[in-house]
Protein backbone atom coordinates (compact mmCIF):
# COMPACT_ATOMS: atom_id res chain seq x y z
CA UNK A 1 0.00 0.00 0.00
CA UNK A 2 1.48 3.49 -0.79
CA UNK A 3 0.83 6.69 1.22
CA UNK A 4 0.13 10.04 -0.14
CA UNK A 5 0.60 13.08 2.04
CA UNK A 6 -2.20 15.12 0.67
CA UNK A 7 -2.77 19.25 1.34
CA UNK A 8 -6.28 20.64 1.22
CA UNK A 9 -6.28 24.26 -0.22
CA UNK A 10 -9.45 25.42 0.31
CA UNK A 11 -11.68 24.51 3.31
CA UNK A 12 -15.67 25.13 2.14
CA UNK A 13 -17.95 22.75 1.43
CA UNK A 14 -15.87 20.67 -1.12
CA UNK A 15 -12.84 20.53 0.98
CA UNK A 16 -14.48 19.40 4.20
CA UNK A 17 -16.45 17.17 2.17
CA UNK A 18 -13.42 15.69 0.34
CA UNK A 19 -12.05 16.03 4.32
CA UNK A 20 -15.64 14.29 5.75
CA UNK A 21 -15.03 10.97 3.03
CA UNK A 22 -11.16 10.77 3.72
CA UNK A 23 -11.64 10.45 7.48
CA UNK A 24 -14.74 8.27 7.11
CA UNK A 25 -12.82 5.44 5.58
CA UNK A 26 -9.50 6.59 8.23
CA UNK A 27 -7.80 7.32 4.91
CA UNK A 28 -7.55 3.34 3.21
CA UNK A 29 -9.10 2.83 0.26
CA UNK A 30 -7.76 -0.83 -0.55
CA UNK A 31 -9.58 -0.51 -4.18
CA UNK A 32 -6.31 1.69 -4.84
CA UNK A 33 -4.11 0.45 -2.44
CA UNK A 34 -3.35 3.77 -1.10
CA UNK A 35 -3.64 5.32 1.83
CA UNK A 36 -4.40 9.07 2.27
CA UNK A 37 -2.90 11.60 5.22
CA UNK A 38 -3.95 14.89 5.10
CA UNK A 39 -1.04 16.75 6.34
CA UNK A 40 -2.42 20.53 5.53
CA UNK A 41 -5.69 22.22 5.84
CA UNK A 42 -5.79 25.90 4.50
CA UNK A 43 -8.38 28.32 4.70
CA UNK A 44 -8.61 31.84 3.94
CA UNK A 45 -7.81 32.31 8.20
CA UNK A 46 -4.50 30.68 8.06
CA UNK A 47 -3.36 26.71 8.05
CA UNK A 48 -3.80 23.40 10.03
CA UNK A 49 -0.21 21.44 9.68
CA UNK A 50 0.60 18.06 10.99
CA UNK A 51 3.30 15.90 9.00
CA UNK A 52 1.79 12.57 10.68
CA UNK A 53 -2.03 13.80 9.37
CA UNK A 54 -4.18 15.57 11.28
CA UNK A 55 -6.90 14.18 13.01
CA UNK A 56 -9.57 15.05 10.75
CA UNK A 57 -12.78 14.36 12.67
CA UNK A 58 -11.85 17.28 14.99
CA UNK A 59 -10.46 19.56 12.63
CA UNK A 60 -14.17 19.32 11.05
CA UNK A 61 -15.81 19.67 14.21
CA UNK A 62 -13.97 22.91 15.66
CA UNK A 63 -14.04 24.25 11.64
CA UNK A 64 -17.88 24.04 12.47
CA UNK A 65 -17.77 25.88 15.49
CA UNK A 66 -15.61 28.51 14.82
CA UNK A 67 -13.11 27.02 16.92
CA UNK A 68 -10.64 25.77 14.36
CA UNK A 69 -7.10 26.78 15.34
CA UNK A 70 -4.79 28.07 12.73
CA UNK A 71 -1.52 28.55 12.27
CA UNK A 72 -0.68 32.05 10.08
CA UNK A 73 0.51 31.02 7.01
CA UNK A 74 -1.06 31.99 3.69
CA UNK A 75 -2.47 29.14 1.37
CA UNK A 76 0.49 30.09 -1.35
CA UNK A 77 2.98 29.40 1.34
CA UNK A 78 1.70 26.04 2.41
CA UNK A 79 1.78 24.85 -1.56
CA UNK A 80 5.00 26.00 -1.57
CA UNK A 81 6.72 24.81 1.39
CA UNK A 82 5.01 22.06 2.89
CA UNK A 83 6.10 18.71 2.08
CA UNK A 84 2.70 16.77 0.54
CA UNK A 85 2.51 14.27 -2.85
CA UNK A 86 -1.01 15.66 -3.86
CA UNK A 87 -2.55 19.12 -3.61
CA UNK A 88 -6.22 18.91 -3.66
CA UNK A 89 -7.21 22.58 -5.00
CA UNK A 90 -10.93 23.12 -4.02
CA UNK A 91 -10.75 27.66 -3.56
CA UNK A 92 -13.80 29.47 -5.17
CA UNK A 93 -14.03 30.11 -8.91
CA UNK A 94 -12.68 33.45 -10.77
CA UNK A 95 -13.95 32.84 -14.10
CA UNK A 96 -11.96 35.97 -15.29
CA UNK A 97 -8.52 35.73 -13.82
CA UNK A 98 -8.89 31.94 -12.34
CA UNK A 99 -7.04 33.08 -9.55
CA UNK A 100 -5.99 32.61 -7.06
CA UNK A 101 -6.50 28.67 -7.79
CA UNK A 102 -4.11 29.20 -10.96
CA UNK A 103 -1.11 30.22 -8.60
CA UNK A 104 -1.65 27.39 -6.29
CA UNK A 105 -2.63 24.97 -9.19
CA UNK A 106 1.28 26.28 -10.68
CA UNK A 107 3.40 26.40 -7.94
CA UNK A 108 2.27 22.55 -7.23
CA UNK A 109 2.90 21.83 -10.57
CA UNK A 110 6.20 23.20 -10.76
CA UNK A 111 7.03 21.42 -7.34
CA UNK A 112 6.51 18.47 -8.82
CA UNK A 113 2.97 17.51 -6.89
CA UNK A 114 0.06 16.07 -7.95
CA UNK A 115 -2.92 18.36 -8.52
CA UNK A 116 -6.57 17.65 -8.24
CA UNK A 117 -9.08 20.25 -8.21
CA UNK A 118 -12.27 21.39 -8.60
CA UNK A 119 -11.61 25.09 -9.69
CA UNK A 120 -13.07 25.92 -13.08
CA UNK A 121 -11.32 29.24 -14.00
CA UNK A 122 -6.95 28.48 -13.35
CA UNK A 123 -8.75 25.46 -15.96
CA UNK A 124 -10.72 27.90 -17.92
CA UNK A 125 -7.96 30.22 -18.33
CA UNK A 126 -5.13 28.65 -18.59
CA UNK A 127 -5.38 24.49 -19.76
CA UNK A 128 -2.62 24.64 -22.18
CA UNK A 129 0.30 26.00 -20.09
CA UNK A 130 -0.95 23.98 -16.93
CA UNK A 131 -0.97 21.01 -18.57
CA UNK A 132 2.27 21.69 -20.71
CA UNK A 133 3.37 22.09 -16.77
CA UNK A 134 2.07 18.92 -15.50
CA UNK A 135 4.00 17.06 -18.71
CA UNK A 136 7.56 18.86 -17.74
CA UNK A 137 7.21 17.49 -14.17
CA UNK A 138 6.18 13.88 -14.87
CA UNK A 139 3.04 14.65 -12.20
CA UNK A 140 -0.77 14.83 -12.87
CA UNK A 141 -3.45 17.46 -13.13
CA UNK A 142 -6.78 16.15 -12.67
CA UNK A 143 -10.13 17.97 -12.88
CA UNK A 144 -13.05 15.35 -13.35
CA UNK A 145 -15.36 17.57 -10.46
CA UNK A 146 -15.08 20.73 -12.80
CA UNK A 147 -17.36 19.48 -15.28
CA UNK A 148 -20.84 18.24 -13.77
CA UNK A 149 -19.33 17.11 -10.34
CA UNK A 150 -20.22 13.53 -9.91
CA UNK A 151 -20.75 13.04 -13.28
CA UNK A 152 -17.48 11.16 -14.59
CA UNK A 153 -17.28 13.22 -18.26
CA UNK A 154 -13.46 12.72 -18.68
CA UNK A 155 -13.22 9.95 -16.43
CA UNK A 156 -15.09 8.47 -19.28
CA UNK A 157 -13.46 10.16 -22.07
CA UNK A 158 -9.92 8.96 -20.36
CA UNK A 159 -10.69 5.16 -20.22
CA UNK A 160 -13.46 3.37 -21.50
CA UNK A 161 -14.10 5.50 -24.61
CA UNK A 162 -10.40 5.54 -25.20
CA UNK A 163 -9.38 5.01 -29.25
CA UNK A 164 -12.92 5.78 -29.77
CA UNK A 165 -12.95 9.08 -31.60
CA UNK A 166 -15.49 11.28 -29.79
CA UNK A 167 -17.28 13.66 -32.19
CA UNK A 168 -19.24 15.78 -29.76
CA UNK A 169 -20.47 16.54 -26.29
CA UNK A 170 -23.95 18.56 -25.47
CA UNK A 171 -25.40 18.21 -22.30
CA UNK A 172 -26.55 20.01 -19.33
CA UNK A 173 -24.11 21.42 -16.77
CA UNK A 174 -25.94 23.45 -14.78
CA UNK A 175 -28.19 22.40 -11.87
CA UNK A 176 -29.80 25.83 -10.87
CA UNK A 177 -30.48 26.71 -14.59
CA UNK A 178 -31.97 22.64 -14.87
CA UNK A 179 -34.00 23.23 -11.56
CA UNK A 180 -35.47 26.46 -12.70
CA UNK A 181 -36.48 25.58 -15.85
CA UNK A 182 -37.80 22.31 -14.42
CA UNK A 183 -40.03 24.18 -11.37
CA UNK A 184 -41.12 26.78 -13.74
CA UNK A 185 -43.07 24.60 -16.03
CA UNK A 186 -44.24 22.05 -13.64
CA UNK A 187 -45.47 24.67 -11.41
CA UNK A 188 -46.20 27.47 -13.91
CA UNK A 189 -44.84 29.89 -11.96
CA UNK A 190 -42.97 32.60 -13.39
CA UNK A 191 -38.88 32.75 -13.60
CA UNK A 192 -38.48 35.87 -10.85
CA UNK A 193 -40.20 33.79 -8.33
CA UNK A 194 -38.48 30.55 -8.92
CA UNK A 195 -35.51 32.30 -9.07
CA UNK A 196 -36.09 33.61 -5.31
CA UNK A 197 -37.08 30.52 -4.16
CA UNK A 198 -34.18 28.76 -5.59
CA UNK A 199 -31.93 31.32 -3.61
CA UNK A 200 -34.16 30.59 -0.43
CA UNK A 201 -33.39 26.75 -1.22
CA UNK A 202 -29.62 27.25 -1.26
CA UNK A 203 -29.77 26.30 -5.11
CA UNK A 204 -28.60 29.33 -6.52
CA UNK A 205 -26.00 31.93 -4.99
CA UNK A 206 -27.37 35.43 -3.86
CA UNK A 207 -25.70 36.55 -7.18
CA UNK A 208 -27.12 34.12 -9.36
CA UNK A 209 -25.53 35.86 -12.85
CA UNK A 210 -22.75 33.27 -13.13
CA UNK A 211 -24.97 30.24 -13.47
CA UNK A 212 -28.04 31.95 -15.09
CA UNK A 213 -26.46 33.68 -17.45
CA UNK A 214 -24.67 30.74 -18.54
CA UNK A 215 -21.17 31.44 -17.31
CA UNK A 216 -20.79 28.58 -15.23
CA UNK A 217 -22.31 26.34 -18.58
CA UNK A 218 -19.87 27.81 -20.46
CA UNK A 219 -16.28 27.60 -18.27
CA UNK A 220 -17.38 23.63 -18.24
CA UNK A 221 -17.68 23.81 -21.86
CA UNK A 222 -14.38 25.26 -22.54
CA UNK A 223 -12.46 22.86 -19.92
CA UNK A 224 -14.20 19.86 -22.22
CA UNK A 225 -13.50 21.20 -25.35
CA UNK A 226 -9.47 22.07 -24.69
CA UNK A 227 -9.29 18.55 -22.87
CA UNK A 228 -11.12 16.07 -24.44
CA UNK A 229 -10.86 17.31 -27.76
CA UNK A 230 -7.23 19.20 -27.64
CA UNK A 231 -8.72 22.62 -28.68
CA UNK A 232 -7.20 25.75 -27.35
CA UNK A 233 -10.10 27.99 -26.51
CA UNK A 234 -10.92 30.36 -23.86
CA UNK A 235 -14.38 31.90 -21.93
CA UNK A 236 -14.31 34.75 -24.80
CA UNK A 237 -14.64 32.41 -27.43
CA UNK A 238 -17.70 30.95 -26.01
CA UNK A 239 -21.13 31.91 -27.84
CA UNK A 240 -23.38 32.12 -24.59
CA UNK A 241 -26.90 33.00 -24.30
CA UNK A 242 -28.24 32.51 -21.02
CA UNK A 243 -31.96 31.63 -19.36
CA UNK A 244 -32.83 34.83 -17.73
CA UNK A 245 -35.36 35.93 -20.74
CA UNK A 246 -37.22 32.65 -20.53
CA UNK A 247 -40.67 32.93 -20.10
CA UNK A 248 -43.08 31.12 -18.72
CA UNK A 249 -45.59 31.55 -21.71
CA UNK A 250 -42.21 29.77 -23.76
CA UNK A 251 -41.88 26.58 -21.74
CA UNK A 252 -45.81 26.12 -22.62
CA UNK A 253 -45.44 26.48 -25.97
CA UNK A 254 -42.65 24.37 -25.70
CA UNK A 255 -44.52 22.12 -23.84
CA UNK A 256 -47.64 21.82 -25.70
CA UNK A 257 -45.41 20.72 -29.00
CA UNK A 258 -43.52 17.89 -27.00
CA UNK A 259 -40.37 19.80 -25.59
CA UNK A 260 -39.05 20.79 -22.57
CA UNK A 261 -36.74 23.75 -22.67
CA UNK A 262 -33.04 23.24 -20.91
CA UNK A 263 -30.10 25.20 -21.06
CA UNK A 264 -27.31 22.81 -22.81
CA UNK A 265 -23.92 23.59 -23.63
CA UNK A 266 -22.07 21.92 -26.94
CA UNK A 267 -18.81 21.44 -28.01
CA UNK A 268 -18.46 19.83 -31.50
CA UNK A 269 -14.43 20.43 -32.98
CA UNK A 270 -14.87 19.93 -36.40
CA UNK A 271 -13.92 22.46 -39.18
CA UNK A 272 -17.11 24.18 -40.61
CA UNK A 273 -19.72 22.70 -38.68
CA UNK A 274 -17.57 23.91 -35.27
CA UNK A 275 -19.60 24.51 -32.40
CA UNK A 276 -18.56 26.06 -29.22
CA UNK A 277 -22.50 27.46 -27.16
CA UNK A 278 -24.56 27.94 -24.43
CA UNK A 279 -27.55 28.32 -25.02
CA UNK A 280 -31.57 27.34 -24.28
CA UNK A 281 -32.59 24.75 -26.40
CA UNK A 282 -35.39 22.41 -27.35
CA UNK A 283 -34.91 19.07 -25.96
CA UNK A 284 -37.60 16.50 -27.23
CA UNK A 285 -39.79 15.37 -23.86
CA UNK A 286 -38.43 11.59 -24.73
CA UNK A 287 -35.02 12.72 -25.46
CA UNK A 288 -32.59 11.45 -22.81
CA UNK A 289 -31.14 14.78 -22.28
CA UNK A 290 -35.05 15.76 -20.71
CA UNK A 291 -33.32 15.29 -17.07
CA UNK A 292 -35.31 16.77 -14.30
CA UNK A 293 -34.44 19.10 -11.34
CA UNK A 294 -31.24 19.94 -10.83
CA UNK A 295 -29.38 17.00 -12.62
CA UNK A 296 -26.95 16.84 -15.26
CA UNK A 297 -26.39 15.08 -18.23
CA UNK A 298 -23.66 14.79 -21.15
CA UNK A 299 -24.38 13.16 -24.10
CA UNK A 300 -21.39 11.82 -25.65
CA UNK A 301 -21.94 11.07 -29.82
CA UNK A 302 -18.62 8.63 -30.83
CA UNK A 303 -17.60 7.22 -33.98
CA UNK A 304 -17.75 3.52 -32.98
CA UNK A 305 -19.99 3.65 -29.84
CA UNK A 306 -22.63 5.68 -31.08
CA UNK A 307 -24.37 8.01 -28.34
CA UNK A 308 -23.26 7.58 -24.63
CA UNK A 309 -24.97 9.19 -22.17
CA UNK A 310 -24.37 9.91 -18.40
CA UNK A 311 -26.40 11.32 -15.68
CA UNK A 312 -26.11 12.55 -12.18
CA UNK A 313 -25.85 14.89 -9.70
CA UNK A 314 -24.02 18.07 -10.80
CA UNK A 315 -23.19 20.30 -7.59
CA UNK A 316 -23.35 19.00 -3.66
CA UNK A 317 -19.92 18.72 -1.64
CA UNK A 318 -20.11 14.58 -0.94
CA UNK A 319 -21.10 14.09 -4.99
CA UNK A 320 -17.77 16.89 -5.96
CA UNK A 321 -15.67 14.97 -3.38
CA UNK A 322 -16.63 11.85 -4.83
CA UNK A 323 -15.19 13.05 -8.26
CA UNK A 324 -12.10 14.35 -6.30
CA UNK A 325 -11.73 11.12 -4.70
CA UNK A 326 -11.89 9.39 -8.14
CA UNK A 327 -9.14 11.42 -9.02
CA UNK A 328 -6.95 10.98 -6.53
CA UNK A 329 -7.30 6.74 -6.73
CA UNK A 330 -6.24 7.19 -10.58
CA UNK A 331 -3.10 8.97 -9.39
CA UNK A 332 -2.55 6.35 -6.71
CA UNK A 333 -3.32 3.74 -9.02
CA UNK A 334 -1.25 4.38 -11.62
CA UNK A 335 2.29 3.30 -12.26
CA UNK A 336 3.97 6.27 -13.08
CA UNK B 1 -38.47 14.85 -52.46
CA UNK B 2 -42.03 12.90 -51.31
CA UNK B 3 -44.26 11.94 -54.19
CA UNK B 4 -47.97 10.70 -53.59
CA UNK B 5 -48.90 9.13 -57.37
CA UNK B 6 -52.40 8.12 -57.76
CA UNK B 7 -52.26 5.48 -60.45
CA UNK B 8 -54.85 2.84 -62.32
CA UNK B 9 -54.24 -0.69 -62.84
CA UNK B 10 -55.80 -3.41 -64.91
CA UNK B 11 -57.56 -5.93 -63.48
CA UNK B 12 -55.00 -8.64 -64.31
CA UNK B 13 -52.59 -10.37 -62.69
CA UNK B 14 -48.84 -8.88 -62.77
CA UNK B 15 -50.38 -5.57 -63.27
CA UNK B 16 -48.91 -4.42 -59.72
CA UNK B 17 -45.07 -5.24 -60.71
CA UNK B 18 -45.15 -3.57 -64.06
CA UNK B 19 -46.45 -0.44 -62.06
CA UNK B 20 -43.70 -0.35 -59.56
CA UNK B 21 -40.70 -1.81 -61.09
CA UNK B 22 -39.87 1.32 -63.21
CA UNK B 23 -39.88 3.14 -60.10
CA UNK B 24 -37.23 1.22 -58.48
CA UNK B 25 -35.19 1.11 -61.76
CA UNK B 26 -35.95 4.92 -61.86
CA UNK B 27 -33.80 4.98 -57.54
CA UNK B 28 -37.28 5.47 -56.14
CA UNK B 29 -37.34 4.35 -52.84
CA UNK B 30 -41.04 3.12 -52.07
CA UNK B 31 -42.54 4.10 -48.79
CA UNK B 32 -46.38 2.85 -49.07
CA UNK B 33 -48.08 0.89 -51.83
CA UNK B 34 -52.37 0.75 -50.83
CA UNK B 35 -53.97 -1.21 -53.41
CA UNK B 36 -57.98 -0.01 -53.71
CA UNK B 37 -59.33 -3.06 -54.83
CA UNK B 38 -63.16 -1.81 -53.36
CA UNK B 39 -62.94 1.21 -55.31
CA UNK B 40 -62.92 -0.23 -58.57
CA UNK B 41 -63.67 2.35 -61.28
CA UNK B 42 -66.25 2.63 -63.87
CA UNK B 43 -63.49 1.89 -66.74
CA UNK B 44 -62.85 -1.44 -64.70
CA UNK B 45 -59.36 -0.43 -63.10
CA UNK B 46 -58.10 -0.49 -59.95
CA UNK B 47 -56.93 2.62 -58.57
CA UNK B 48 -53.42 2.53 -56.25
CA UNK B 49 -51.71 5.25 -54.37
CA UNK B 50 -48.18 4.75 -54.12
CA UNK B 51 -45.45 7.36 -52.38
CA UNK B 52 -41.92 7.67 -52.89
CA UNK B 53 -38.91 9.42 -51.96
CA UNK B 54 -36.59 9.86 -55.14
CA UNK B 55 -34.88 13.11 -56.53
CA UNK B 56 -35.26 13.72 -59.91
CA UNK B 57 -36.69 11.99 -63.08
CA UNK B 58 -39.96 12.22 -62.59
CA UNK B 59 -40.87 13.21 -65.96
CA UNK B 60 -39.61 10.02 -67.29
CA UNK B 61 -40.65 7.70 -65.09
CA UNK B 62 -44.35 9.13 -65.66
CA UNK B 63 -43.82 8.52 -69.40
CA UNK B 64 -42.73 5.13 -68.83
CA UNK B 65 -45.39 4.34 -66.38
CA UNK B 66 -47.80 5.67 -69.55
CA UNK B 67 -46.16 3.44 -71.95
CA UNK B 68 -46.44 0.11 -69.96
CA UNK B 69 -50.54 1.42 -69.75
CA UNK B 70 -50.07 2.30 -66.66
CA UNK B 71 -52.87 5.23 -66.55
CA UNK B 72 -51.04 8.36 -63.85
CA UNK B 73 -54.33 9.93 -62.28
CA UNK B 74 -52.45 12.64 -60.32
CA UNK B 75 -48.78 13.28 -59.15
CA UNK B 76 -48.50 15.21 -55.93
CA UNK B 77 -44.79 16.88 -54.98
CA UNK B 78 -44.56 17.48 -51.15
CA UNK B 79 -41.29 19.51 -51.61
CA UNK B 80 -41.11 20.76 -48.02
CA UNK B 81 -40.01 17.87 -46.28
CA UNK B 82 -38.35 18.84 -43.16
CA UNK B 83 -39.99 20.13 -40.32
CA UNK B 84 -38.42 22.19 -37.46
CA UNK B 85 -39.97 24.26 -34.10
CA UNK B 86 -38.41 27.00 -32.92
CA UNK B 87 -39.23 29.64 -30.13
CA UNK B 88 -39.11 32.91 -30.12
CA UNK B 89 -39.37 35.03 -26.90
CA UNK B 90 -39.11 39.27 -27.06
CA UNK B 91 -40.96 42.15 -28.55
CA UNK B 92 -41.96 39.69 -31.12
CA UNK B 93 -45.24 42.00 -32.77
CA UNK B 94 -43.40 45.36 -32.27
CA UNK B 95 -40.35 44.09 -34.58
CA UNK B 96 -43.10 42.90 -36.70
CA UNK B 97 -43.44 39.61 -37.28
CA UNK B 98 -45.09 39.65 -40.49
CA UNK B 99 -41.49 40.72 -41.92
CA UNK B 100 -39.94 37.88 -39.96
CA UNK B 101 -42.45 35.58 -41.61
CA UNK B 102 -41.92 36.91 -44.93
CA UNK B 103 -38.11 36.80 -44.63
CA UNK B 104 -38.41 33.33 -44.14
CA UNK B 105 -41.13 32.46 -46.71
CA UNK B 106 -39.00 34.41 -49.40
CA UNK B 107 -36.35 32.06 -49.42
CA UNK B 108 -38.06 29.65 -51.55
CA UNK B 109 -36.65 26.66 -49.83
CA UNK B 110 -38.44 27.18 -46.32
CA UNK B 111 -41.42 28.94 -44.93
CA UNK B 112 -43.28 29.47 -41.48
CA UNK B 113 -46.16 26.59 -41.20
CA UNK B 114 -47.23 27.37 -38.17
CA UNK B 115 -47.58 30.03 -35.70
CA UNK B 116 -48.60 29.95 -31.85
CA UNK B 117 -48.13 33.04 -29.88
CA UNK B 118 -48.87 34.10 -26.19
CA UNK B 119 -48.99 37.62 -25.06
CA UNK B 120 -49.31 38.55 -21.65
CA UNK B 121 -49.61 42.03 -21.93
CA UNK B 122 -48.58 45.08 -23.11
CA UNK B 123 -45.47 45.89 -22.28
CA UNK B 124 -44.54 42.19 -21.53
CA UNK B 125 -42.80 39.80 -23.69
CA UNK B 126 -44.36 37.92 -25.93
CA UNK B 127 -43.08 33.95 -26.82
CA UNK B 128 -44.15 32.32 -29.83
CA UNK B 129 -43.69 28.94 -31.16
CA UNK B 130 -42.84 28.87 -35.21
CA UNK B 131 -43.00 25.76 -37.22
CA UNK B 132 -40.64 25.90 -40.45
CA UNK B 133 -40.62 23.75 -43.05
CA UNK B 134 -38.11 23.31 -45.39
CA UNK B 135 -36.69 21.38 -48.71
CA UNK B 136 -34.24 19.38 -46.83
CA UNK B 137 -31.62 19.24 -44.01
CA UNK B 138 -29.51 22.09 -45.55
CA UNK B 139 -32.16 24.24 -46.56
CA UNK B 140 -33.70 23.77 -42.77
CA UNK B 141 -30.02 25.03 -41.38
CA UNK B 142 -30.19 28.01 -43.62
CA UNK B 143 -33.21 28.99 -42.81
CA UNK B 144 -32.54 28.51 -39.37
CA UNK B 145 -29.61 30.96 -39.71
CA UNK B 146 -31.35 33.21 -41.21
CA UNK B 147 -34.20 33.33 -38.63
CA UNK B 148 -30.82 33.81 -35.98
CA UNK B 149 -29.50 36.79 -37.55
CA UNK B 150 -33.19 38.13 -37.78
CA UNK B 151 -33.20 37.48 -34.02
CA UNK B 152 -29.99 39.36 -33.04
CA UNK B 153 -31.05 42.80 -35.17
CA UNK B 154 -34.64 42.54 -33.65
CA UNK B 155 -33.23 41.68 -30.69
CA UNK B 156 -35.49 38.36 -29.97
CA UNK B 157 -34.40 35.05 -27.75
CA UNK B 158 -34.48 32.40 -29.96
CA UNK B 159 -34.76 28.97 -28.73
CA UNK B 160 -33.49 26.04 -31.21
CA UNK B 161 -33.59 22.53 -30.91
CA UNK B 162 -30.79 19.95 -30.49
CA UNK B 163 -29.53 17.95 -32.81
CA UNK B 164 -31.59 15.05 -32.25
CA UNK B 165 -30.00 12.87 -34.93
CA UNK B 166 -28.32 9.39 -33.79
CA UNK B 167 -30.49 9.47 -31.00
Amino acid sequence: MRSFKVAIVGFGSVGQGVAKVIASRNGIFDEAHAEFKIVAITDSKGAVLDPKGIDISSALKQKREGTLKRVSMSSLDVVKNVDYDILVEVTPTDARTGEPGLSYIIEALSRGKHVVTSNKGPLANQYKMLLGLSKENNVKLLFEATAGGAMPVFNLARTPLAGNKIKSIMGIFNGTCNYILTRMITEELPYDMVLSEAKELGYAEADPTYDVEGIDTALKLVILANAVFGMDVKLDDVDIVGISSITLDALKLASDDGYVVKLIGEVRPNGEESILRVSPRLVPKTHPLAVQGTLNAALMQTELAGDIMVIGKGAGSIETASAILSDMMYIASSKD
Amino acid sequence: MRITMDLELKDIPGQLVRALEPISDAGGNIVSVVHHHENRTPRGTIPIQVIVDMEDGLTELKNKLESRDIKVVRVDEAKLLVHETILIVGHIIHSDIRDTIDQIDSTGYAEVVDLAMSMPGINLKSSARIGINATGKDEMKKAVKLLRDISKEKELLIIEPIDTEGM
